[in-house]
């Protein structure tokens, strides 16, 4: 979330498309009904189905699973043709006018540079032009036809209200409506909040289902404001914490860029990963990426970690390729692997083809579970019938499974959607042997450790001489832990400007990132998370929730990463002279002298707005994008492609370009292209998602929740159901090209068939919150259907729109 | 709800004999009303946060006993924190029932294997889980680890190991996790952020 | 709002006065349909708070789970998809004890302080005291309690009386995340439905009103609904509950006056009436039960 839960009661109009709060978010969506309690606000909904949202919202609209993006380009076209936008925030906040590269074209579908045979992009053309000075050149008027705002009017002019009820089914009247409400948050005064889910991640056009909202965000002045922003309603109680440390091959804590094949020493690592500003005056705030990496490195590696041995940067692997989850599986599935943990994971019900799955972790050598509960995954070996149906003899992996402690048995900080970290504290000890997931990596570190140290073995040095400076060795307290994270310094740090006066004592905790440098006098885990515990103790354990401004933002609640700022890109909420556009909600302005506020600021304290110093920090233009110059995979902006398993024959933007059916630069791996179903088999498009009685595979092992929802089911509407002799109750078989599951039928009018492209077009809903392990009763995974094809840019599978067919048992 | 006829006849006249003899002062017992005692009285509250989704909703956790060595505590409820400002005491159905999912019979209490081809589980002790799992790791990171690719950069990656890590963990649990598998030179390692 | 076991309003079957001396705060728990997600958070909360837990069901192909009140279930969800104004809803009502002012189950239960009403509107039952007739089935306008299959004594919403008894909300309305349920004095509760009618008008719901019957003397749990004029839509909720009639001549007329028959008759001639008399309003009860049978059937086969 740009901004935070709380900050929802602060908007105009609350839009949800791409997720279901009300069912997945309840507590947060709290501050929805707030909203429409307190402000009056509106609360309008697109979704394939009139959901739990949908029932307390003042207006819905359905759509067809897949065609967001045709959805969000009709409301750009709308806010762009009747000139709904903000335009003097669009004019200074955003790249609208950046000069792009003349070469730059949108042809049949493809972006200029597209490689077929590689399925990617060259991106040579996508990027700005620059000045003799090295500046990105600008045309202030908007006019000139290579600005981003001229580029952007001529690619959304395609998608007119009859073109997006034609691909996403939408009806006119509805869609029109929608942009009404939306248009309305152009004022300066007025915002809209967007709260979405993995209803846009889970598509193979994920990433740019999002983006098309942060260009209309952009585009009507509301990133940075409260009760703005684009807001990311994230799965898991931590999976924001998680992502911040970064557990992923791709990045290191802090989302610092881990090391690639081609960074053959660190003199290139950091060159390529440090930008220099694209205009002038901007805080161009990555370039202090050499300062947050070295202090990495002096936590993992402490005294090892020298400039005379590059900071120990050959420690770190390289990698060659992405080794995201479904890669992983792919590989695993190949015979490309032999050993796997799952740390409170369980894919064998989550990542997409299930039989796939079960067929790769029979592949391996040993297999470790460390999860508190009883997993599908840690039985994939067992037969459990139809469900499962494996034959154990047959299967050579050895399984472990370690028990480990819950929530409510250790103590230590999660991160939520909002960014808020927060400390918590272990009420009982945990049944039997568990133990924390701390300690069983620091059991297994030290297992090793010393294996390597007596026999010795491949490259042992990483692992011998990793700093392991806690008190216990066997078990690392969360206090030790986080206080790596947050930073401390190691010698006494001067003022860079003036020698004589001393910053920090060596040996203190740093007050925030600020203090970092990348001389190997600072060690810091986390730069992102610097502050949380700073000399004046663990900020992430306060609980004072007073709110003197009345916005929620309680900035002495817990500690919100970056240095407890709550509203990211707060400066946008003011105009360039610094005054708030919306003075009732001042998240930020200027004093005359520096910038107060509600808010920490998004901006060098005392940095005077005639200094021109843009709002988007991280950006080295210094304003937003809402051309993407070269970082996303699969184009600069958002084009509609069609879901890989698609009921149309074509993509009905580019009929004539089978290139350009679905995203033309996603993955497909070996194998995976046969198993795709075509909708002469397959007519119906399924989607998945939570319910709220149930999270994920977990509460079926909950007694109560069990009694709320106990068995699997899927959704259709009545018409649907009439045409296959469906009633509700009825055992139905949902199948699609790589296996079948069996539920309940759930009958209803809230899932109606859409119009599409001259056909009609029926939705099968299927909850992924079915098990065979738990209290409820046994049912199939809902994966065994999903194909494993993803978003060009994430990976992140596309759960949300694939073909199916159904009958009756 | 149907009523048993029978039943209802049966205690027709009972009830009125009952409640005629009770109003001439023959009351066999007098008709009194309590209310449940209140379960939470001395019970011990510990603040922590809902495991579940990204709202992180804080919870009052009450567990019996006053953690006094001789008297373990087990949890008999668990209900929302009303300071916490997001979720303000409320919690979902999920986090209702969080005291179910904690105590569920379905928690592992003791590592176990099973071993290849086996039809079951087998109790082992942490050590031997350490110690063999350790062994795998190291004979396959010994066998598989990558000095240098094709072309003679050093590269230090073991690509043959995979690890997921669970998005419900502490963030200073993710962060060590990480470390350790930095260390090793993993690089096949994801998280359920991505799906 | 504190609650003793002396404020007592009336017991079942009791014909001593109870202390009225003392009058606590009037509480009410109010129900606001136009904010409730479905999401069962309440059902959840009254299911962990009471120690109660019934059987994992099956689906039958609607959200409703658990599908009906029982002794296990204190509260339940009921959905209803509707089209009003040629607008699709999907009406979601969480179902329990009403806890009338005039409680229809205490009037017809015949065990001595089997069931009370305290005087801050709680109506309570005492499992220990229950003889397991069911009256109070048949006597609740809102088809509210439930026999036990285990005890055969009947259970309802309590409306936390443990808890409200030292001052905290209900376990639902605390948990609900929507704050679709309030609790706090009846008083201000009106209150709050008042500005919440008034935003539902504003939306377009004309007919939007509060739902507090006075057929029952009023209600301790009350709705907030988009169509007041039609309480069916909600799943049934009846449009204008009242006892029945019968049940009111059994426990309002024909107890007292056999009681004061009792009172004045020799011990001995006792038994003869007490199996006459009962007998007599017995068959006119069953006849409205099985009028209410038929009812119920009708609708189900609707």
């Amino acid at each position: 979330m740009t901004n935070h839960w709380v900050d929802i009661k602060n908007a105009d109009l609350v839009f949800v498309m791409g997720g279901n709060p009300a069912e997945a978010h309840p507590c947060g969506f709290k501050w929805v009904i707030e909203a429409k309690k307190q402000r009056k606000a509106r609360l309008v909904v697109v979704d394939p189905r009139f959901n739990r949202t949908a029932s307390v919202a003042d207006y819905y609209a359905p759509i067809r699973s897949g065609s967001d993006i045709a959805f969000l380009s009709g409301v750009i076209n709308y806010l762009l043709s009747k000139d709904k936008i903000h335009h003097e925030y669009v004019k200074h906040y955003t790249n609208a006018s950046f000069l792009i590269d003349e070469r730059f074209a949108l042809e049949d579908g493809l972006f200029s540079g597209y490689n077929a045979e590689k399925r990617s992009y060259d991106k040579e053309s996508w990027k700005y032009q620059f000045d003799k000075d090295g500046y990105a050149r600008v045309d202030e008027t908007l006019q000139d036809p290579n600005c981003v705002f001229q580029i952007m009017k001529k690619h959304y002019a395609r998608y007119t209200p009859e073109v997006v009820t034609r691909v996403t089914g939408t009806p006119t009247d509805a869609f029109l409506k929608v942009c009404e409400y939306i248009a309305e948050t152009a004022a300066p005064n007025k915002t809209m909040t967007n709260l979405y889910a993995l209803g846009w991640t889970e598509h193979s056009v994920g990433a740019q289902n999002i983006r098309s909202m942060a260009i209309i965000q952009l585009l009507l002045g509301n990133m940075g404001m409260a009760g703005g922003g684009i807001n990311a309603l994230r799965g898991h109680s931590n999976v924001q914490g998680i992502t911040d440390q970064c557990l992923y091959s791709d990045a290191l804590p802090g989302y610092l860029g881990a090391p690639l094949d081609a960074d053959i020493d660190r003199k290139t690592y950091l060159e390529k990963r440090t930008p220099k500003a694209m205009r002038p005056n901007q805080m161009n705030f990555p370039q202090n990426f050499p300062k947050w990496w070295t202090s990495l490195m002096k936590a993992w590696y402490g005294k090892e970690a020298t400039p005379e041995n590059d900071f120990c940067y050959d420690w770190l692997p390289k990698r060659d390729l992405s080794y995201d989850v479904l890669n992983m599986f792919d590989r695993m599935y190949q015979g490309k692997m032999s050993g796997f943990v799952c740390q409170g994971f369980n894919p064998l019900a989550s990542v997409a083809n299930k039989k796939k799955v079960g067929d790769a972790l029979a592949k391996l050598k040993y297999l470790v579970i460390m999860d508190p509960l009883v997993t599908e995954t840690s039985e994939f070996w067992k037969n459990h019938g139809e469900v499962n149906p494996a034959d154990p003899a047959s299967i050579q992996t050895e399984v472990f499974r370690l028990p480990v402690a819950f929530f409510a048995e250790e103590s230590g900080t999660c991160t939520n959607s909002g960014r808020v970290v927060r400390w918590h504290w272990k009420a009982v000890d945990g049944p039997g042997e568990s133990k924390g997931d701390a300690e069983i990596m620091a059991h297994l570190y030290q297992t090793l450790k010393h294996m390597y140290a007596k026999e010795g073995g491949a490259f042992p040095d990483p692992i011998l001489k990793l700093s392991w400076p806690y008190r216990i060795a066997d078990e690392p307290s969360p206090e030790e832990l986080l206080m790596e994270i947050s930073g401390k310094a190691l010698t006494d740090l001067h003022d860079p400007k003036d020698a004589t006066k001393l910053q920090v004592k060596g040996g203190d905790q740093l007050a925030s990132f600020g203090f970092l440098r990348d001389d190997g006098s600072t060690a810091c885990g986390n730069w992102i998370y610097s502050g949380a515990w700073s000399q004046a103790g663990n900020l992430t354990l306060r609980r004072d929730s007073s709110d003197p401004s009345g916005l929620g933002q309680t900035l002495n609640w817990g500690f919100a990463w970056p240095v407890n700022r709550r509203i990211l890109y707060n400066r946008a909420s003011a105009d360039l002279a610094g005054k708030p556009w919306d003075a009732s909600r001042t998240v930020l302005k200027w004093t005359g002298s520096a910038w107060g506020g509600n808010d920490i600021p998004d901006m060098r304290p005392n940095a005077a707005p005639e200094e021109g110093v843009m709002p988007f920090i991280m950006n080295p233009e210094g304003v937003a994008r809402l051309f993407a110059r070269d970082l996303m995979a699969d184009g600069p902006l958002p084009e509609h492609y069609e879901p890989f398993e698609s009921p149309l024959e074509t993509n009905p933007m580019h009929p004539k370009n089978t290139k350009a059916k679905s995203n033309p630069v996603s993955r497909i791996f070996k194998g995976d292209l046969e198993v795709f179903g075509t909708a002469k088999d397959f007519p119906y498009v399924a989607t998945t998602y939570r319910l709220t009685e149930h999270f994920h595979f977990w509460t079926q092992h909950s007694k109560i929740n069990a009694i709320l929802q106990p068995e699997h089911f899927v959704e259709i509407g009545e018409e649907l159901a009439r045409e296959k002799g469906i009633k509700a109750g009825d055992k139905v078989k949902v199948r699609s090209n790589r296996g079948y599951i069996k539920a309940v039928a759930v009958v209803t009018k809230r899932i109606k068939a859409l119009d599409v492209d001259g056909r009609k077009v029926h939705t099968v809903g299927i909850p992924i919150t079915s098990g065979f392990v738990g209290r409820t009763k046994p049912g199939f995974l809902t994966n065994t259907l999903t194909p494993a094809v993803g978003d060009a840019n994430t990976h992140t599978p596309e759960y949300k729109a694939f073909l199916v067919n159904i009958e009756k048992v | 709800m149907k009523i048993n006829r029978r039943q209802f006849f049966k205690v027709c006249s009972a009830g009125l004999t009952g409640s005629s003899i009770a109003a001439m002062g023959f009351s066999p017992t007098a008709a009194l009303a309590e209310v449940r005692s209140y379960k939470l009285a001395r019970a011990t509250e510990t603040r922590n946060n809902c495991p579940y989704c990204s709202v992180s909703c804080g919870v009052l956790i009450y567990s019996t006993g006053d953690k006094s060595k001789n008297a373990p505590g087990k949890i008999i409820h668990i209900e929302g924190d009303p300071d916490d400002p997001v979720n303000r005491g409320s919690l979902c159905p999920k986090g209702a029932g969080l005291m179910d999912m904690v105590n569920s019979p379905n928690r592992i209490k003791f590592p176990e294997v099973r071993e290849a081809g086996s039809n079951q589980w087998k109790r082992i002790s942490w050590h031997e889980a350490f110690e063999r799992i350790a062994k795998h790791m190291k004979t396959d990171r010994d066998a598989n680890f990558i000095t240098r690719n094709a072309a003679g950069t050093t590269v230090n990656r073991w690509n043959t190991f995979g690890f997921l890590a669970s998005s419900s963990a502490s963030n200073e649990s993710g962060y060590i996790t990480h470390k350790v598998l930095r260390s090793l030179g993993a690089v096949a390692f994801d998280t359920q952020a991505r799906i | 709002m504190a609650l003793q076991s002396l404020d007592i309003k009336q017991r079942s079957a009791t014909t001593t006065p109870s202390p009225q001396a003392r009058q606590t705060v009037e509480i009410a728990k109010l129900i606001d349909v136009s904010a409730c997600i479905g999401c069962k958070a309440c059902t959840a909360a009254c299911i962990e708070w009471n120690d109660i837990r019934g059987d994992v069901g099956n689906c039958v192909g609607v959200y409703d789970n658990p599908v009906d009140l029982s002794a296990d279930a204190w509260t339940v969800m009921r959905f209803t998809e509707t089209e009003q104004n040629n607008k699709l809803e999907w009406l979601i009502r969480k179902d329990g004890c009403m806890h009338c002012a005039d409680p229809g189950c205490l009037k017809a239960c015949p065990a001595p302080g089997a069931i009370i009403q305290y005087s801050n509107g709680i109506v309570d039952f005492h499992q220990e005291n229950c003889i397991g007739c069911g009256y109070c089935v048949t006597g609740c306008p809102f088809n509210v309690p439930r026999m036990s299959q285990k005890d055969n004594k009947a259970y309802k919403c309590t409306l936390c009386s443990d808890r409200v008894a030292v001052n905290q909300a209900p376990a639902c309305a605390k948990a609900c995340p929507t704050g679709a349920i309030q609790f706090g004095a009846k008083e201000d509760m009106k209150d709050y439905a008042e500005k919440r009618i008034a935003d539902l008008k504003e939306r377009g719901y004309d007919k939007a009103g509060l739902y507090d019957p006075q057929g029952v003397g009023g209600t301790h749990v009350m709705y907030v609904l988009h169509h007041a004029d039609q309480p069916k839509l909600y799943a049934g909720l009846p449009d204008d509950p009242s006892i029945s009639p019968l049940v009111s001549l059994w426990k309002g007329a024909a107890k007292p006056l056999a009681t004061l028959a009792l009172a004045g008759v020799a011990l001995g001639s006792l038994f003869h009436y007490v199996t006459k008399g009962p007998n007599e309003v017995s068959k006119e009860i069953e006849d409205e039960i099985e009028r209410e049978d038929e009812r119920q059937l009708r609708e189900e086969a609707k």
